[in-house]
């Protein structure tokens, strides 16, 4: 069996080095305010490309919208 | 949104509010903001301290008249329990919470997003991970025509309240 990530509980494919902009990609999520968390660590915009997603990791992905 | 929760609060007989805005009141709050027409051009903290008051004079309030970032969040919100978000722009949103979570992994934070519109109160959640609480629709943008509207901003407002006095309510039993 393929090795998998979950992304908002949706199982996906992992792949070497995948960055969280790669699954940002991979799952169509083109909002550009987002909160990512992966395994419970916030991740911060910044560090998108540099940050590498481990095998089995849960990713959380929330739109940020304006508006208060 | 902040002038309706901080309302909320008050009446609920909290100790006390930590509030900063560098915002003056407008014609475009009344639409869903604890202002009125004679408040129009005052700084917001000044307005809301008065409108607290007027509902309960014993809360303490430390209003903050500036804009929050990176470098003053921490100092200002030192002695806080709990974070509660009520910014306008997406991107200072976002700014909050990564200045939050950073330092901070334990108090807990409670944000809004997705607020704008009408109806479809099934579409509102309220979620959780870690410290961070994120409540409303996740995907309504203010766009032309659809601006955010008092009844689903104080509902989004009111679970954000909702929810603090949750948390605090499990602190003081947790320290009983």
């Amino acid at each position: 069996m393929k090795p998998k990530i979950t992304i908002n509980g949706n199982k996906v494919d992992w792949q070497e080095r995948m960055t969280v902009r790669d699954a940002l990609k991979l799952m169509n999520y083109t909002f550009p305010m987002l909160v990512i968390k992966v395994n419970g660590k916030l991740i911060p915009k910044s560090d998108y490309d540099s940050t590498h997603i481990p095998v089995g990791a849960d990713v959380m992905v929330i739109h940020l919208i304006s508006g208060g | 949104m902040g002038s309706n929760i901080a309302l909320m609060l008050a009446r609920t007989g909290i100790g006390k509010l930590i509030v900063a805005d560098f915002d003056t009141g407008s014609v475009s709050n009344l639409n869903r903001q604890a202002y009125d027409l004679s408040q129009l051009g005052m700084p917001k903290v000044q307005a809301l301290e008065h409108n607290i008051r007027r509902v309960n004079p014993f809360i303490k309030l430390q209003m903050h008249e500036l804009r929050l970032n990176p470098d003053n969040i921490a100092s200002i919100f030192a002695d806080a329990d709990i974070m509660i978000e009520a910014l306008d722009k997406a991107e200072e949103k976002q700014m909050l919470i990564e200045t939050w979570l950073k330092s901070d992994q334990v108090r807990p934070l409670i944000c809004a997003s997705g607020i704008a519109g009408y109806g479809r109160n099934e579409d509102i959640k309220s979620i959780r991970d870690g410290n961070l609480f994120i409540i409303g629709d996740m995907h309504s943008e203010p766009v032309e025509g659809i601006a955010p509207m008092a009844p689903r901003v104080m509902i989004v407002a009111a679970m954000q309240a909702n929810l603090c006095l949750e948390i605090l309510a499990k602190h003081n039993k947790d320290k009983a």
